[in-house]
């Protein structure tokens, strides 16, 4: 067998032993088999990626089973082990391992402990399958199952109807955009014959252009709901209600970022629909930027980080809509790391605080939780762009690709940047420096994590520092990690761009603006929220606008949900209940009386019979047909 | 042989009924409904891809009408001959712990209904397959009649006065088909696959034969008498109608419509298509705005059977096979989930979702397995509901690309309403009502976990239920294309 056949089916196994006799294991045993599941996949990981280097970086199918194999329908259960499945594939087992890992110690007192466990363990698995999926179904199946544990997860404490609401309108949303999902891949099958990667792939020559168009469009719907893009992104500030570390691995690190995945695996797609592309950059401008502006008045700990995302993937999608697609798959990389540090330093917060979100009421926690701090205060670091963490590389490569197609667009991204470090290091603040301003029990009880927590927040701030080297600047002269691995492979060489002529000179200017805008803007959130020690009040003119979410959420239910509604009360109101129904009824009760007069002129001839009631019969229906066709 | 085993055991079963007393009524019924799976298992692994007609057997009947006693199996009757022999040991299992006034009545109603519908699936002759049509629903009227809730009269009036008209419909299709068959008349079934007959003539024959089925599946305008008779009937009734009677219609759309009448439907198709998106969407429309879980899965059954009519209707290959998988993935889902709505009821004297909640936490068994087969229902990708459901939206896609994305619309309305009436029922916290809920007892789990079991594994490997229907498949498509 095949080791990559065990990276999937080992988080599975993981969850058919939690999910079924959890309840008999005790919590370390069950907090093990969900931690150790994830760790033996990762292994494997490493084996396959060590297995595929000395191979000579061939790309690998390896066949689990046929699945729907009939016709000319050939699709099976099998993966694509090349070097983009392998980073992802890594990312998910690797950050999914500390993740579970930090659970083991978050989730301690919660009586669903192995149902987390096993949800969690299920997470993996559908994930591994949406990276690793040789064709667009298994994607897809992964691309569903995690939707699904995301729905399970997001509502896990199902108690509370709030949170039952926030993991329904996940779900809901992510179909919506599963709806244009699934009409891409059967416009994509009517083109291509084949719904393989390499079917589909490579052969893009000489198709119609609007079709491909149509395709990448619908595909890109997808991935508006699963990276929650503008219009679709209001389900992901919602979706923080799940437990925090659901935040980090699924809302933050991995699921979310499934729509950039899916948009790199079919760059070949992509590359000929200049419309979708300059599409994607739009959408992703406007999520970035509106995504920023309310992040900077949110006074939740979780949804400042939740919209940061939000923000995030927008920055990635503007770099995929010019043809950057191994920068935004490096900023993939280095958001994973400091995102789900800084999610699970929240939760480490959370934990200390006893369930406190407001980061008005905390303060001065720098004492209390040093190493929580610290790895905080890294990962601000990093995903302000300050050099030289890992988010200043990551983003800097992508101002540059951006600004080499359209400069517009790079002062979105540059002005979101420097919102960016503004509300991050406004939360750091607020939270960490002066002082306290909780209750006098929650000072009390105030504490470091205990040390399963805190070495997934260690060994995560080491990759959010150190993460950068993936990729350093073409000027340095080294070799860019990530481009250089991709340039590997024939299919995927070409996500790599390279700057026309002597770009170092404009990369330089620009790496040193984008410096100075993100230092200055931490400063200045230093200015009011440290020295002018400023607490966030009522918001004001054009915060309102923030604060309000842009009032999405109020639009949506007044044009799409109430609408819905009210449609379906009246068809059943009206329609089924006072047109349909009473018409068959009265013409059910005509047909008895017409029987009881045929009766009076009863002939005794059986075939006049079969034809009054054929003609009777006949005549209902097609009354019937006129009533509702008119 | 085979056939006429299987066709024979309900009835030996019903017979042996009318010697027994109390609790071993049900017992025999069951004991004799799963012998009958055992031999449709056998049959399924006696079947030989490579022949087309199998277990044949064929009797003159009245000779002078060119009627005969003609059965037989291809892998498409034996996959419906599969779930009806499936479902029916679950549907009497899931009796055991409720009481019925008069068992002896229900239980032999409950195994002729059975004979009559394998005898639907099995009949080689157009005669033939009137009557049992005709055996197979008689039972079911006086099941929704004598053992139904409030209105059974009115409502299984205005039911048997629809499924009337289709019949008779039929009937008279039937007649004209077996007149226009050349020197000495017959019924037989290759006879009018071989009949040649203009397309006018074949226009208004569509209709007549069509709008029998589509009542029964039912098609939209033709579904009314459904929401009302399946939210009248007692559990066994509306799993019986849902999970396998209504795979009559679709089944006689395969092997009576679409090749008896190509041109026909080749004319109407579109007709047909259009009529089931509007079913679709308006059938979801009305599923989200429901209060009573019973009437949701009524209406939510109609929004999936009509797009098992649209794939079917487009006459391809794929719109064939979805078709077919997805009947069997329909009639296991609605059964397991009637069995839910049942289970509910049973403990709390109602359907209304709003004033359950909290279940969950009293039953965890029960809220696993209804969750997946849930799952199984809005088609989560490794459950059974998806295999049909990709290959029926596939078919309708080539068909017509604006009429997929329509109906497609059932992959977001399904996931509404289905999640939105688990939440309301299961989730939240417990009141008065759902306070003692019992978990599932080790009778309703030996119903349940069987359904899940199916929704699991053929939905990650359906390629056996694949292998036994593709040689139907091509020659149904062979007739058509003549």
């Amino acid at each position: 067998m095949n080791v990559a056949l065990l990276i999937p089916l080992l988080p599975l196994i993981g969850f058919l032993i939690n999910g079924l006799f959890g309840k008999k294991l005790s919590k370390s045993l069950v907090g093990l088999i969900g931690s150790t599941s994830i760790f033996a996949a990762f292994i494997c990981v490493l084996i396959t990626f060590a297995n595929f280097i000395s191979g000579g970086s061939e790309v690998q199918i390896v066949k689990a089973f046929d699945w729907i194999n009939v016709g000319d329908t050939n699709l099976a259960m099998s993966f694509q082990i090349d070097q983009l499945s392998l980073i992802m594939m890594t990312l998910v087992t690797g950050v999914g391992f500390l993740i579970h890992l930090y659970s083991i110690g978050y989730m301690h007192d919660d009586e669903n402990y192995n149902r987390f466990f096993a949800y969690l363990n299920l997470f993996v698995f559908f994930m591994l399958l949406l990276v690793m999926g040789d064709n667009y179904v298994v994607l897809f199946t992964g691309w569903e199952g995690v939707g699904f544990c995301s729905y399970l997860l997001i509502g896990f404490w199902y108690k509370t109807p709030e949170y039952n609401n926030a993991a329904k309108k996940a779900f809901v949303m992510n179909r919506i955009g599963d709806l244009g999902f699934i009409l891409g891949l059967f416009l994509m099958y009517s083109e291509f014959g084949s719904l393989d990667f390499t079917g589909v792939l490579s052969n893009t020559l000489g198709h119609d252009k609007g079709t491909i168009t149509a395709i990448t469009a619908l595909l890109f719907i997808g991935a508006m709901g699963k990276s929650a893009q503008l219009p679709l992104f209001t389900w992901l500030p919602d979706a923080m209600a799940g437990p925090t570390p659901v935040s980090a691995l699924i809302h933050a690190a991995t699921m979310v970022t499934a729509g950039i995945y899916l948009i790199v695996r079919s760059h070949a797609l992509f590359d000929l629909a200049p419309d979708t592309m300059n599409f994607i950059a739009i959408i992703g401008a406007a999520t970035a930027l509106i995504a920023a502006t309310i992040a900077m008045v949110q006074n939740d700990i979780k949804k400042v980080l939740a919209y940061s995302t939000v923000s995030q993937l927008g920055l990635i999608f503007i770099a995929l809509g010019v043809g950057a697609y191994s920068s935004g798959m490096f900023h993939l990389l280095t958001h994973a790391f400091f995102k789900a540090l800084l999610f699970l330093g929240a939760g480490s917060v959370i934990h200390a605080m006893s369930g406190e979100q407001d980061i008005r009421n905390m303060g001065g926690l720098k004492k209390a939780l040093p190493i929580t701090h610290l790895t905080f205060l890294l990962g601000c670091l990093a995903i302000a762009g300050i050099p030289p963490f890992s988010g200043f590389f990551s983003k800097d490569e992508m101002l540059a690709h951006i600004f080499n197609v359209n400069p517009v667009l790079w002062g979105v991204a540059s002005l979101t940047s420097a919102l960016t470090a503004f509300y991050m290091f406004r939360m750091y603040f607020l939270t960490f420096s002066n002082d306290f301003r909780g209750t006098h029990e929650q000072k009390h009880h105030l504490h470091e994590s205990p040390s399963t927590m805190t070495i997934p927040l260690i060994v995560l701030a080491i990759l959010a520092v150190f993460g950068g080297l993936l990729g350093l600047p073409e000027f340095t002269g080294i070799h860019h990690g990530l481009s250089y691995f991709f340039g590997t492979s024939n299919d995927l060489s070409s996500l790599t761009r390279s700057f026309e002529g002597d770009f170092h000179t404009t990369e330089l200017i620009l790496m040193a603006v984008a410096t100075a805008v993100a230092i200055g803007s931490s400063l200045y959130a230093k200015k009011i929220y440290f020295e002018n020690k400023t607490l966030p009040d009522e918001p004001k003119g054009i915060n309102k606008l923030f604060a309000g979410k842009y009032f999405l959420d109020e639009i949506y239910n007044k044009i799409i949900v109430k609408p819905a509604l009210l449609k379906g009360t009246v068809m059943q109101n009206f329609m089924e209940n006072k047109v349909i129904d009473p018409a068959v009824n009265m013409f059910a009760s005509l047909s008895v009386s017409a029987g009881n007069n045929i009766k009076k002129i009863q002939t005794g001839n059986t075939g006049f019979y079969i034809f009054g009631i054929v003609a009777g019969v006949l005549l209902i229906l097609f009354a019937n047909y006129l009533i509702w066709f008119r | 042989m085979m056939t006429l085993i299987l066709l024979a055991l309900p009835l030996l079963g019903l017979a042996s009924l009318f010697l027994l007393k109390g609790d071993a009524i049900k017992k025999a019924a069951f004991g004799f409904s799963a012998l009958t799976f055992l031999t449709a298992i056998s049959v399924w692994a006696q079947y030989d891809a490579t022949k087309i007609a199998q277990f044949d057997f064929d009797q003159p009947w009245v000779k002078s009408l060119g009627i005969s006693f003609s059965v037989g199996m291809d892998g498409l009757s034996i996959l419906l001959v599969l779930l009806t022999t499936f479902l029916t040991p679950l549907i009497i299992l899931a009796t055991f712990e409720r009481d019925f006034k008069n068992p002896l009545a229900f239980y032999s109603l409950i195994l002729l209904m059975q004979a009559g519908l394998i005898g639907v699936f099995v009949a080689k002759d157009a005669f033939l397959f009137y009557i049992f049509w005709e055996l197979g629903l008689i039972p079911i009227y006086f099941i929704s009649l004598l053992w139904g809730g409030e209105n059974a009269k009115a409502i299984t009036f205005k039911f048997f006065i629809y499924t009337l008209a289709g019949s008779l419909l039929m009937l008279f299709a039937l007649f004209y088909l077996y007149s226009q068959t050349p020197g000495e008349h017959s019924f037989a079934i290759q006879n009018f696959y071989d009949l040649n007959l203009s397309s006018s003539d074949q226009s208004w024959l569509f209709w007549c034969i069509f709008i029998a089925f589509a009542i029964k599946i039912p098609v939209f305008p033709f579904h009314t008498w459904q929401p009302s008779t399946y939210h009248m009937n007692s559990t066994p009734g509306t799993m019986l109608l849902s999970g396998i009677m209504l795979k009559m219609g679709v089944f006689g759309i395969i092997r009576w419509l679409l090749p008896v009448v190509p041109l026909g439907c080749e004319q109407w198709g579109f007709t047909a298509i259009f009529l089931s998106m509007l079913g679709i969407v308006y059938a979801s429309f009305i599923a989200i705005v429901q209060k009573d879980f019973k009437k949701l899965l009524a209406y939510s059954s109609i929004a999936h059977v009509g797009l098992i009519t649209a794939g079917v209707m487009t006459g391809s290959a794929d719109g064939l096979r979805g078709g077919i998988i997805q009947m069997l993935a329909h009639g296991v889902n609605v059964v397991g989930l009637f069995f839910a709505a049942d289970i509910i009821f049973n403990r709390t004297k109602t359907y209304e979702m709003n004033a359950l909640g909290g279940i969950r936490t009293q039953a965890p068994w029960f809220a696993t397995l209804f969750m997946i087969v849930m799952l199984g229902s809005v088609a989560l990708p490794l459950t059974n509901g998806f295999v049909g459901e990709f290959l029926l939206i596939k078919s309708v896609f080539d068909y017509n690309a604006i009429v997929a994305g329509i109906s497609g619309l059932t992959v977001i309305l399904g996931a509404v309403y289905m999640l939105w009436g688990y939440q309301k029922m299961m989730l939240g916290e417990s009141n008065n009502l759902t306070a003692h809920f019992a978990d599932l007892t080790t009778n309703e789990k030996a119903v349940l976990i069987p359904i899940v079991l199916v929704v699991i594994f053929t939905g990650v490997y359906p390629k056996p239920l694949f292998d036994l229907i593709e040689p139907s498949v091509q020659s149904i498509l062979t007739v058509i294309g003549k």
